[in-house]
């Protein structure tokens, strides 16, 4: 087995997490099937949020879920590249928008 | 990721029906990583396999095709000649007519580059089939003049058309499929409509087929089939019936691309892991039985590309017995899997 904190079987094992606490973890899971449901937004949207937002938190299950849950539904890479690139602008623009702090600050202090 | 030839004419050792069953009892199977399909059923309490009434025979009349796509699970192509005869032809019809079978399920190959094709649907017509489905890979109609007319054929004799046609635009397809493939289907399509297929009120079915272009499940119908009717419509103005997502069975072509590159094992795992107990009962072998060029029954189109003859006494169609038939056991291994998992897997798409 190679080192490393991350094995991709381990994804299979989520449902593990049930052994240590059954009511939570079964409170999460119906919840999250739930979620994942046809609602206003398709089956299909909801599973590119999902991939736009592994990507954000940089969870490698889930990037590894929802590539091949995109792939399962026939979405398409330049689909999933374009939701990526949506986590991308929100993540870039949280961290330059806190430059105004930034210049608020600088100014303040300036002679 | 289309091959020019067949497995066989490459002389792959996958092309042995024999090396793929060992293929898939081995490895992560032998270890117990994995159960097989057959502990599988029993640790959910599930009896063998059996068939139940009898509604379709489909018959696979011979491997020729004008393509060679890369998932091909008959191993079909342009250098395979094998064909059924006339004869054995209308031993099928005989025996539909006798046991009142509602449906005839004609598939290849490209059955019709079959020589006796037209021959043979106008007998078929003739013993009254109620259904009579062609499994049609499109590119057919547009493959030479000579099939130019086959859309009125089609509709002078009210035959209901299966096609693939793995994605709605172009890359996905073609790689699938073989370059241009997904433009001679569109053309086909628009022929097919322009005679009245998929439109409403004609009566004319059309119904198209997708399976994955890679190592994973199809998942999601009825989006799919939301999303294909809107692209085809807005940018080719085709219509179509229903869409239907076919999982693919790890064999022969499929189960080579799988072995090349190193998804064998994981493939099976998901295929495992997605087993759904309740597509047990409506399975495709529960109410088919497949008739190989040669003659011989089994009990699934894929049976029949594995060379897992029927378990019966009446195991050729020049010998057919329904009750004998009946009362055998679906052989089963662990391709099955891929007619079980998630929604399930037959020729008419989802099973539960
Ligand atoms: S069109 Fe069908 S039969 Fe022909 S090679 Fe492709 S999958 Fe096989
Ligand atoms: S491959 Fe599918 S249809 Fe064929 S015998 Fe197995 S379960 Fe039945």
């Amino acid at each position: 087995m190679s080192k490393s904190y991350y094995q991709p079987e381990d994804l299979l094992k989520f449902g593990s997490i049930n052994e240590w606490n059954p009511e939570l973890g079964k409170k999460f899971f119906d919840y999250y099937q739930s979620v994942f449901k046809k609602g206003t937004l398709s089956e299909r949207e909801k599973s590119l949020i999902a991939l736009a937002v592994a990507h954000t938190i940089q969870c490698p299950y889930c990037i590894d879920a929802y590539t091949t849950d995109g792939l399962e539904r026939g979405i398409e890479k330049e689909e999933m590249m374009e939701a990526i690139h949506v986590a991308g602008a929100i993540r870039g623009g949280a961290s330059l928008v806190h430059t105004v702090q930034a210049m608020n600050i600088y100014n303040k202090l300036s002679m | 990721m289309s091959t020019k030839k067949s497995l066989k004419a490459q002389n792959n050792v996958l092309s042995d029906a024999k090396k793929q069953l060992q293929l898939l009892s081995n490895s992560i199977f032998l270890s117990g990583q994995l159960p097989t399909f057959s502990q599988k059923l029993q640790s959910h309490k599930l009896p063998s396999i059996k068939p139940k009434q009898l509604e379709i025979l489909q018959l696979n009349i011979g491997y020729m095709c004008n393509q060679v796509c890369a998932h091909c699970h008959v191993d079909a192509g342009p250098d395979r000649k094998e064909k059924m005869s006339k004869p054995t032809m209308s031993q099928c019809l005989q025996v539909a007519h006798k046991h009142k079978i509602k449906t005839l399920d004609i598939t290849g190959g490209a059955p019709e580059m079959h020589p006796d094709f037209r021959w043979f649907i106008k007998e078929a017509k003739a013993a009254e089939i109620p259904e009579i489905i062609i499994r049609s890979n499109l590119t057919i109609l547009r493959a030479n003049k000579k099939y130019y007319d086959l859309p009125d054929f089609f509709k002078e004799h009210q035959l209901h058309i299966i096609s693939s046609l793995p994605f709605y635009r172009r890359g996905k397809t073609d790689r699938q499929r073989g370059d241009g493939v997904f433009n001679k289907s569109i053309e086909a399509l628009q022929k097919l409509n322009e005679v009245g297929y998929g439109l409403q009120g004609t009566g004319l079915e059309i119904d198209l087929v997708y399976n994955p272009l890679g190592a994973y499940l199809p998942r999601g119908q009825e989006e799919l089939e939301e999303e294909y009717k809107h692209a085809l419509r807005e940018d080719f103005g085709i219509e179509f019936n229903n869409l239907y997502c076919i999982t693919n069975l790890p064999i022969s072509r499929f189960l080579d691309f799988l072995v090349a590159s190193g998804n064998f094992e994981g493939y099976m795992t998901k295929l495992v892991n997605a087993f759904n107990p309740s597509t047990v009962g409506n399975l495709m072998c529960t109410n088919t039985i497949s008739v190989s060029y040669d003659g011989y029954l089994y009990d699934c189109d894929f049976n029949q590309m594995l060379e897992l003859n029927v378990s019966s006494k009446s195991n050729h169609i020049s010998n057919f017995e329904m009750d004998a038939l009946q009362n055998r056991n679906v052989c089963i291994s662990q391709h099955c899997y891929g007619c079980t998992a998630g929604a399930g897997s037959s020729c008419q798409g989802t099973v539960v």
